[in-house]
C-alpha cells in the first residue's frame, strides 16, 4: 500500500498546512459545510420527526416521502439548483446545503419518530394519568426517552453529510472534496487518496463524538433495565 | 419537454446503460451481505468487526473509491467494473448491520424449537431464520436498490455511461432541463425497482402480514435499516 | 453507436461479475491481470472524447465518418481531462479521440520551443510516445484564451496579458480546476508575465469554460477567465480577450491522435478528408448551436456538419 504511504506523506508535509488550498482551510469548510447542513436540517427533520411520533399521523406518507428523497441523486440535484435558479458559482453555497439537508432529512425524521413510538405505550399512559399536558409528555418523558434514537438518526445524517459534502467542489467551492475534484482531471491519485483519508478520518472522528454524546444521554433508570 | 422528445433515443439508452449498471451492485450485494450479516449476528466477535469494517467503508467518498479501483483491481481506467465493484462495497456497507438485525428480530423462542424439534444448523437457516427474516432482509434491500441507483449517476464524474451523463452535460452548458430529465429518470428507475422488489416480497414472503409480535419486532429493525 | 457501446458494457458487468466472484466480499485482493477485459477485435475503433462539449462533437464528427466508410465504431465520449483521457488511450480502453496541438504537445514535452502552429505539429510525432500517433491537423483551432470584461479592460488599461503585471488589483482567475496545474495556468502568468503569485487568486469552475464561467466573469466573481476561444459567448459579452505576445499558450489545431494499430489506410484518408475541412468559425457555430438555445446534440450536430461538407 505504497499509495496509502504517499498520501501519508502528503498530509504530513507542513507545505500543505498553510494557505486557501491548505488543510486546516479545507477541514475547516468542510466542518462548516457539515454543521450548517445539520443545524438546519435538526431543526426541520427532528421536529417533524417528533410530531409524527407523538400523534401517529402522517407516519405513512413520511416515510414514503423520505423513500423518495434517498432516490434524489445528489450531483443532480447540485447541479440543477445550481443553474436553474440562477444561484451559479457566487452563491454555491445555498444549492449545496439544500442537496445536504435533503440527504440528511430521511435518517433524521426516521430516527426521530421511531424514538418516539419506541417508548412503551403504559409509560405514555401512566404519565397521561398523573395528569401531565401533551406537551410535558413529549418533552419529560418521549423526547427523553427517545434521545438514544434522534442521536442514532443523527450520528448516520453526519456520516452521508461529511462524506458527500465533497461534491461541493463540483460547483466551485472549498472543503475537502477541492482536493479529489482537483486532482480527478489531473490523475493525482495521492491528492484524491489525501481528500478520501481526510473525510473518512472526520468521519471517524465525529462518530466518535456523537457515540459518546449517544451513551451520556441514555437517562439513568434507562440504563439499568435495557440491556438489549 | 422539446429537447426531450428530440433527444428521447439518447436519454433512452442513458437509461438502459443506468440499468445495467445498477443492477449487478445490488444483487451481488444483497448475497454477499445475508451470510456476512448472519456470521455478525452468530458470533459476537465477529459482529464487532464486520459492523465496524462495514461503518468505515461507508464513510470513504465514493468517488475517491472508484477512482482507486483501476489500481486495486488492475482493470483499465474505463471498465465499468470499476463503478460496479464500488457500488457493491457500499451495498455490502449498508446491508449487512439490516442483514445483522433482521437476523437479531427473529424470535430466540422460535429458533429454540426449531432446534427443539430436531432441525440442524443449516436447515434451521434455510427453513426457519432466513424466512422470518425476510421482511427486514427485504426492507434493507429496497433502501440499497434506491441508493445504488442514485449513486450510478456519479460514474457520469469518471466517464462512465447512465443517466448522470445529463447532470455534467448540462451542467456545462447551463441547461436546467436536460439535468431534470436526469433526475426523473434516476427516480423513475428507482421506483421501478422498489415496485420489483415490494411484488417480490409478496410473493416470496406470503407470511410478512401475519405474526403481530414479530412485526413489532421487525419493525423496530426496518426503521434501523431506514437509519443506517 | 450507442448500442454498440451497449455491448461493451454487458461484457464489463461480466467482468465485474468475475472480478467479484474472485475478490469474494470485493473489498480489495490481488490484482487480476487485465486479461478479463473485453478488448476490441482489430476490426473494431473505440473513439473517445475529452469532458467538453466541443470535444465530444467533434469525436462524433470521427465516428459518424468512418462509420459511413464501413468502419466498426463504438463511442466513448466524455471522459475526462487530457491525463484520464491519455491514460484511456494508452491501456487500450479507447483507440482515437480528438486533440489540440499545443496543449498535446505540452503535455508530453513541457520544454518544447515549438512556438508556430507549424512547429508544434513537427514536433509532435517525437514527443509522442511510440504506438501512437497524430494525423493531418485541422486549420480549426481552439485554444484556451485569457478574457475579461470590457469594463475592466478598459478602466484598469488591461488589453494583454503584459499588462497584468502592473495592475494594483488583485487578480482572480477563473477557469478548470486542472487549470491550476497548467503551465499556461496561474503559474505561466508568474513565470512568463511576471505577475506576482501572491497577486493571484484562482477559482476553480468545472465547466470547462461554459456558462457558468461566463456568468462569474460578468457578476465579478472573478475578474479574468480562461474560456476557450470558439466559445460564442466570447463575443456576446463583448469579453477582451488578452493578447498573448509570449505565445505562451500554443496554437492549438483540432487534430486526431490515434493508436498507430487501429491507423489503416481508410482510416487516415477518413479523418485526413474531415480534417481538410474543419474550420474555426465551423467550431464557433457547433459550440454555438450546443450551449445556444438549440441545445442540438453532439451526434445530430455532427450528423449535420457532415452533411452540410457533403463528406461521405
Amino acid at each position: 500500500m505504497n499509495a496509502i504511504a504517499e498520501a501519508v506523506a502528503w498530509i504530513g508535509d507542513p507545505a500543505h498546512w498553510t494557505g486557501p488550498d491548505g488543510i486546516p482551510t479545507r477541514l475547516a469548510e468542510h466542518l462548516g459545510y457539515t454543521g450548517l447542513t445539520v443545524l438546519i436540517a435538526v431543526l426541520l427533520a427532528v421536529t417533524l420527526g417528533l410530531y409524527i411520533g407523538h400523534t401517529g399521523r402522517f407516519r405513512g406518507i413520511s416515510i414514503g416521502a423520505t423513500g423518495a428523497l434517498r432516490a434524489l441523486p445528489t450531483l443532480g440535484l447540485l447541479t440543477y439548483l445550481a443553474i436553474a435558479f440562477g444561484f451559479g458559482i457566487r452563491l454555491a453555497l445555498i444549492p449545496t446545503i439544500i442537496v445536504l439537508v435533503v440527504l440528511a432529512i430521511p435518517p433524521l425524521l426516521a430516527g426521530a419518530y421511531s424514538g418516539v413510538e419506541s417508548v412503551d405505550p403504559r409509560t405514555v399512559d401512566a404519565a397521561r394519568s398523573m395528569g401531565m399536558t401533551e406537551w410535558q409528555i413529549l418533552w419529560k418523558v418521549e423526547i427523553p426517552l427517545a434521545l438514544p434514537l434522534i442521536i442514532g438518526g443523527i450520528r448516520s445524517a453526519v456520516l452521508q453529510v461529511v462524506a458527500t459534502a465533497t461534491v461541493a467542489a463540483y460547483i466551485s467551492l472549498g472543503g475537502l472534496g477541492r482536493y479529489i475534484i482537483d486532482a480527478l482531471p489531473v490523475r493525482d491519485y495521492t491528492k484524491v487518496l489525501v481528500g478520501a483519508l481526510l473525510v473518512t478520518l472526520l468521519a471517524l472522528a465525529l462518530e466518535g463524538i456523537l457515540i459518546l454524546i449517544q451513551r451520556l444521554t441514555v437517562p439513568a433508570g434507562v440504563r439499568a433495565t435495557r440491556s438489549a | 419537454m422539446t429537447w426531450v422528445l428530440a433527444n428521447i433515443e439518447q436519454i433512452w439508452s442513458l437509461t438502459l446503460d443506468h440499468i445495467l449498471l445498477s443492477v449487478p451492485p445490488i444483487l451481488v450485494g444483497f448475497l454477499l451481505a445475508v451470510p456476512i450479516g448472519w456470521l455478525a449476528h452468530r458470533y459476537r466477535v465477529s459482529r464487532g468487526v464486520l459492523l465496524t469494517v462495514c461503518g468505515l467503508l461507508y464513510t470513504i467518498p465514493s468517488l475517491a473509491l472508484i477512482v482507486a479501483m483501476p489500481t486495486l483491481l488492475g482493470t483499465k481506467i474505463l471498465n465499468p467494473a470499476n463503478l460496479i465493484v464500488t457500488l457493491t462495497i457500499y451495498a455490502i456497507a449498508l446491508m449487512v448491520r439490516t442483514a445483522t438485525d433482521a437476523f437479531d428480530a427473529v424470535s430466540k423462542d422460535v429458533t429454540q424449537s426449531a432446534t427443539a424439534v430436531g432441525f440442524g444448523g443449516w436447515r434451521r437457516f434455510w427453513q426457519v431464520e432466513l424466512p422470518l427474516a425476510g421482511p427486514v432482509l427485504l426492507a434493507g434491500l429496497r433502501v440499497v436498490s434506491t441508493s445504488t441507483v442514485s449513486l450510478v449517476t456519479l460514474g457520469a464524474l469518471v466517464g462512465m455511461s447512465g443517466l448522470g451523463y445529463l447532470f455534467t452535460n448540462g451542467y456545462q452548458r447551463n441547461f436546467a432541463t436536460e439535468i431534470l430529465t436526469g433526475i426523473v429518470g434516476t427516480v423513475l428507475i428507482a421506483i421501478v425497482f422498489d415496485v420489483v422488489l415490494v411484488i417480490l416480497g409478496r410473493m416470496l414472503l406470503p407470511w410478512a402480514r401475519v405474526d403481530t409480535a414479530a412485526r413489532r419486532n421487525a419493525k423496530t429493525a426496518t426503521t434501523k435499516a431506514v437509519t443506517a | 453507436m450507442f448500442t454498440s457501446q451497449r455491448g461493451r458494457l454487458a461484457a464489463g458487468i461480466l467482468a465485474a461479475g468475475t472480478v467479484l466472484a474472485l475478490t469474494g466480499c470485493g473489498a480489495g485482493g490481488d490484482p487480476l491481470e487485465p486479461g478479463s477485459e473485453p478488448s476490441g477485435d482489430g476490426e473494431t475503433i473505440i473513439v473517445g472524447s475529452a469532458g467538453f462539449a466541443e470535444s465530444e462533437i467533434i469525436a462524433q464528427i470521427f465516428a459518424q465518418a468512418l462509420e459511413a466508410n464501413d468502419v466498426t465504431v463504438e463511442f466513448a465520449g466524455q471522459i475526462g481531462q487530457r491525463d484520464v483521457y491519455i491514460t484511456a488511450l494508452e491501456d487500450g480502453s479507447i483507440d482515437l479521440i480528438p486533440d489540440y496541438s499545443g496543449n498535446l504537445l505540452q503535455f508530453f514535452d513541457e520544454d518544447s520551443d515549438a512556438k508556430s502552429s507549424e512547429e508544434v505539429f513537427a514536433a509532435l510525432p517525437d514527443a509522442l510516445p511510440d504506438g501512437f500517433e497524430v494525423l493531418d491537423q485541422a486549420e480549426a483551432e481552439d485554444k484556451d484564451s485569457y478574457n475579461v470584461t470590457q469594463e475592466f479592460s478598459e478602466s484598469n488599461g488591461v488589453t494583454s496579458l503584459a499588462d497584468l503585471a502592473n495592475l494594483d488589483v488583485p487578480l482572480i482567475v477563473g477557469g478548470n480546476p486542472e487549470l491550476a496545474e497548467r503551465p499556461y495556468g496561474p503559474q505561466g502568468l508568474t513565470e512568463v508575465y511576471g505577475v506576482d503569485a501572491a497577486n493571484i487568486q484562482f477559482v476553480p469552475i468545472s465547466d470547462s469554460g461554459g456558462p457558468l464561467t461566463t456568468a462569474a466573469l460578468l457578476d465579478g466573481t472573478v475578474n479574468i477567465a480562461d474560456i476557450f476561444s470558439t466559445t460564442p459567448s466570447i463575443k456576446e459579452n463583448n469579453f477582451v480577450t488578452l493578447e498573448d505576445p509570449e505565445n505562451m499558450i500554443l496554437p492549438q489545431n483540432v487534430l486526431p491522435l490515434i493508436n498507430s494499430e487501429k491507423a489503416s489506410d481508410t482510416v487516415k484518408e477518413v479523418l485526413n478528408a474531415v480534417s481538410a475541412e474543419l474550420t474555426t468559425e465551423d467550431l464557433i457555430e457547433l459550440n454555438g448551436r450546443n450551449q445556444g438555445d438549440e441545445k442540438a446534440s453532439p451526434e445530430a450536430l455532427a450528423a449535420d456538419w457532415l452533411a452540410e461538407k457533403d463528406l461521405f
